[in-house]
C-alpha cells in the first residue's frame, strides 16, 4: 500500500470524525429551542375531541377518588366528573374539613389514559408518597395522595 | 421554573430522525476506523469487516429502536456520541491486538472481548430503558442503593473472590470473569446522593450555624450522607485506588454544591482536597513518587516514568494529524489498551482526533447538564448532574494524566479503553440519562387551565331571568 493511499485514508477518517462531531453540534444547535407550539395549542382551547363523549373506561382503570384517611374518610367522587377539585371551598368536588387544606388545594385531572394530580398553589403542599409535588404528577391505582392531614387514593 | 418550556412557547421535538442520521455517521466512524486499521496494519481490508460491521450496526440499531419505542423524547445526541466513541475504541483495540499478536504477546484478544462486553452493555442499556419507565422510581431506593454501593466497594476485600491486580485491590473474580464493582458502585452512589439531597437540601442549605464564612449544616442533616461518603472514601483509600477516590470526592462535592446552591462548599471542598493531597504527599510514598514523575519525568526514564514518557514521545511523534493507524509504535506504552488508549490515538491519529474525542466527552457532559436544567423534578436534576460530573471528572483525570497536565492516576477512559465493568456501567449510565431526558423533554401534560376567576366572578354575574 503506497504512502499516499495511507495518507488519504488517514485524512478521510479524520474528516469523517470531524463531520460527525460538527453534525452533533449542529443537531444540538437546532435542538436548542425545540419546535414552536402552534397558537391553537397554546391558546388554552382544548382540542375538540376531548369534549366528545367520555371514553368508556378500560378494565382495571380507576373509577373514583376515595378519602382513605382523615376527617372525611369514606368521601368519594366519581372520576367521570373530572377534573375534580380538592379543597375546603364550597365548589370542591371533595370537600375536606381539614385546617391544613387550602380552599382550592389540588385537583385530579385526566390527560390521555393517565390521571394526574396537580397542586393549585396550596399553602401546605400536596404529597404523592413522601414527595411534595411541584408539577402535575401521574398517579395510579392505590397511590396515596396527601393533602393536609387527609390521604386520598384512586380506586377501582 | 417547572413551566419554562411552555412559557417560552416551545416544546421539545422528538428528533429521532436526527439521532438516526448521527448514528449512521457514528457507525461510519467506528467501521471506517476498523477498515483503516486493517488497511494500515495488514494492507488489506479486514476479512471480517462485513461480519464485524453487521454486528456493530445490529447493536446500535437495537439501541436506537429501543429509544424510539420507550423513550421517544430522549436526547438525540447522547446515543450517537457514545456509539462513535465505543466504535473508535474497538478499532483502536483491534489495532493494538494485531501488533500484540505479531509480537507474540499472550493477551491479544482485547477487541473481541470488548465487543462481547459492549454487547452485554447494550443489552443492559435496552433492559434499563424497558424496565425503568420513570426515573423517579429510583428515589425509593435511596438508602438501599447507598448500602449496595458501599457493599460493592467492599467486595474486593472478601478473601474468596477479591483480586489484587497491578497493586490495586479493586477486582473481584467470579466464575472466571474479572469485574470491577467500583464502576457499578459509582452509579449506585449517585442515586443515593441524589435521593438523599433532594429531600434534605433545604435543611442542609438553611438550618445550621454560620462558621467563619460558610453555613455549616446540622449534624443530623449531613450525617447520613457524610457517613456514606466517608465509608466509600475510606474503602477506596484502603484499596489504593487514587483515581476513584478523587472521582468520588469530586462527585460528592459537585452534588452538594448543586443541591444546596452554596459556593462555600466548593471552598471547603477545595481546602479539604488541598489538605488531603498535602497529607498524602507527605505520608504516602506512592503519591510522592507520582508527583515527582509528573514534575520531572525525564529524570526517571527509563525507569518508573517509562509509561508516561513513552506516551509523551508517542503523542509528540503523532503531531497534528498522526502517523496513520498501524504506522506508529503505541505498543511501546504499557497498558496502551486501557489507561493509555488516548496516547495510542494521539500517536496514530494525532491531535486532530484527540480534540474530536475530548469534544465528544464535552458534549456528553453538556447534554447531561442540559438534561439537569430542563428536568422538572429535583431528583432527576441531581441525578443528571451527578452522572455528568462523573463523566467530566473521569475524563479530566485520565486525559489530564495521560497528557501530563496533572499527576497520573489510573482510571479508564469511558467507552474507549478496554474494560468490561466500566463499559457496561457506562452504557447503563447513558440509559439513565436518556430516561431522565425523555421525562424532561416530554411536553407537560396538557391539562385544562384552572379557571380561578370562574368561582369569583359568579357573584358579580348578571343573571338573566326570564
Amino acid at each position: 500500500m503506497s504512502e499516499l493511499t495511507l495518507f488519504l485514508i488517514r485524512m478521510a477518517f479524520l474528516a469523517i470524525l470531524w463531520i460527525f462531531v460538527l453534525s452533533a453540534i449542529s443537531v444540538i444547535r437546532s435542538d436548542m429551542f425545540g419546535a414552536r407550539v402552534p397558537e391553537t395549542a397554546r391558546g388554552g382551547a382544548p382540542a375538540p375531541e376531548r369534549r366528545g363523549k367520555p371514553k368508556k373506561p378500560r378494565r382495571g382503570s380507576p373509577t373514583h377518588l376515595l378519602v382513605v384517611e382523615g376527617d372525611g374518610a369514606g368521601t368519594r367522587a366519581e372520576l367521570a366528573d373530572a377534573p375534580l377539585l380538592i379543597g375546603r371551598g364550597s365548589d370542591a368536588a371533595i370537600k375536606l374539613d381539614d385546617d391544613y387544606v387550602s380552599t382550592r388545594h389540588a385537583r385530579v385531572v385526566a390527560s390521555g389514559d393517565e390521571w394526574f394530580v396537580e397542586d393549585l398553589g396550596s399553602t401546605n403542599g400536596t404529597y404523592v408518597g413522601p414527595v411534595r409535588i411541584t408539577q402535575p404528577t401521574t398517579i395510579g391505582l392505590g397511590v396515596q395522595v396527601r393533602v393536609g392531614k387527609t390521604i386520598l387514593e384512586l380506586r377501582k | 421554573m417547572s413551566q419554562t418550556g411552555t412559557l417560552m412557547g416551545f416544546v421539545h421535538r422528538r428528533r429521532r430522525g436526527a439521532e438516526l442520521f448521527l448514528l449512521v455517521l457514528a457507525l461510519a466512524v467506528g467501521i471506517g476506523a476498523y477498515a483503516a486499521v486493517g488497511l494500515g496494519v495488514e494492507g488489506v481490508v479486514p476479512a471480517d469487516l462485513v461480519g464485524y460491521g453487521g454486528w456493530l450496526t445490529g447493536l446500535i440499531v437495537a439501541a436506537h429502536v429501543t429509544v424510539r419505542l420507550v423513550a421517544p423524547y430522549a436526547d438525540p445526541v447522547l446515543l450517537p456520541l457514545v456509539a462513535a466513541l465505543n466504535g473508535l475504541g474497538l478499532a483502536v483495540l483491534r489495532r493494538l491486538d494485531l501488533t500484540y499478536e505479531a509480537n507474540g504477546v499472550a493477551q491479544h484478544t482485547f477487541a473481541r472481548q470488548q465487543l462481547t462486553w459492549m454487547t452485554l452493555g447494550v443489552i443492559l442499556f435496552i433492559a434499563a430503558l424497558f424496565l425503568l419507565r420513570d426515573h423517579r422510581a429510583l428515589q425509593r431506593f435511596t438508602y438501599t442503593s447507598g448500602l449496595a454501593g458501599i457493599a460493592l466497594l467492599i467486595l474486593p476485600f472478601l478473601p474468596g473472590i477479591g483480586r489484587n491486580i497491578n497493586g490495586a485491590r479493586i477486582w473481584i473474580n467470579v466464575a472466571g470473569f474479572s469485574f470491577q464493582p467500583g464502576e457499578v458502585a459509582k452509579v449506585m452512589l449517585v442515586i443515593a446522593f441524589a435521593g438523599y439531597l433532594v429531600l434534605h437540601r433545604d435543611a442542609l442549605a438553611l438550618a445550621g450555624r454560620r462558621v467563619v464564612f460558610i453555613d455549616l449544616p446540622r449534624g443530623r442533616d449531613l450525617g447520613p450522607i457524610l457517613a456514606m461518603f466517608g465509608v466509600s472514601m475510606m474503602v477506596l483509600v484502603l484499596q489504593n485506588d487514587l483515581g476513584s477516590s478523587l472521582l468520588f470526592f469530586g462527585l460528592f462535592l459537585a452534588m452538594l454544591y448543586v443541591a444546596t446552591e452554596r459556593p462555600g462548599w466548593l471552598v471547603v471542598g477545595g481546602l479539604m482536597f488541598g489538605g488531603g493531597a498535602l497529607a498524602a504527599y507527605t505520608f504516602v510514598g506512592n503519591v510522592q513518587r507520582r508527583f515527582d514523575i509528573w514534575l520531572h519525568p525525564m529524570n526517571y526514564y527509563p525507569g518508573t516514568s517509562y509509561q508516561p514518557v513513552e506516551a509523551m514521545f508517542g503523542m509528540g511523534w503523532g503531531g497534528l494529524i498522526g502517523r496513520g493507524l498501524g504506522d506508529g509504535f503505541p505498543e511501546r506504552v504499557p497498558f496502551a489498551y486501557s489507561d493509555f488508549i488516548l496516547s495510542t490515538i494521539g500517536e496514530e491519529l494525532g491531535l486532530t482526533a484527540v480534540m474530536a474525542i475530548v469534544l465528544c466527552y464535552g458534549l456528553i457532559v453538556e447534554r447531561a447538564l442540559r438534561i439537569a436544567l430542563i428536568s422538572r423534578d429535583g431528583f432527576g436534576k441531581l441525578m443528571a448532574v451527578g452522572l455528568g460530573a462523573i463523566f467530566a471528572l473521569q475524563v479530566f483525570v485520565v486525559v489530564g494524566g495521560v497528557t501530563g497536565l496533572i499527576p497520573l492516576t489510573g482510571l479508564t477512559t469511558p467507552f474507549l479503553s478496554y474494560g468490561g465493568s466500566s463499559l457496561v456501567a457506562n452504557w447503563v449510565v447513558i440509559a439513565l440519562l436518556l430516561r431522565i431526558s425523555d421525562q424532561a423533554r416530554r411536553p407537560a401534560p396538557r391539562l385544562d387551565p384552572v379557571d380561578d376567576q370562574a368561582a369569583d366572578s359568579e357573584s358579580t354575574q348578571v343573571v338573566k331571568l326570564r
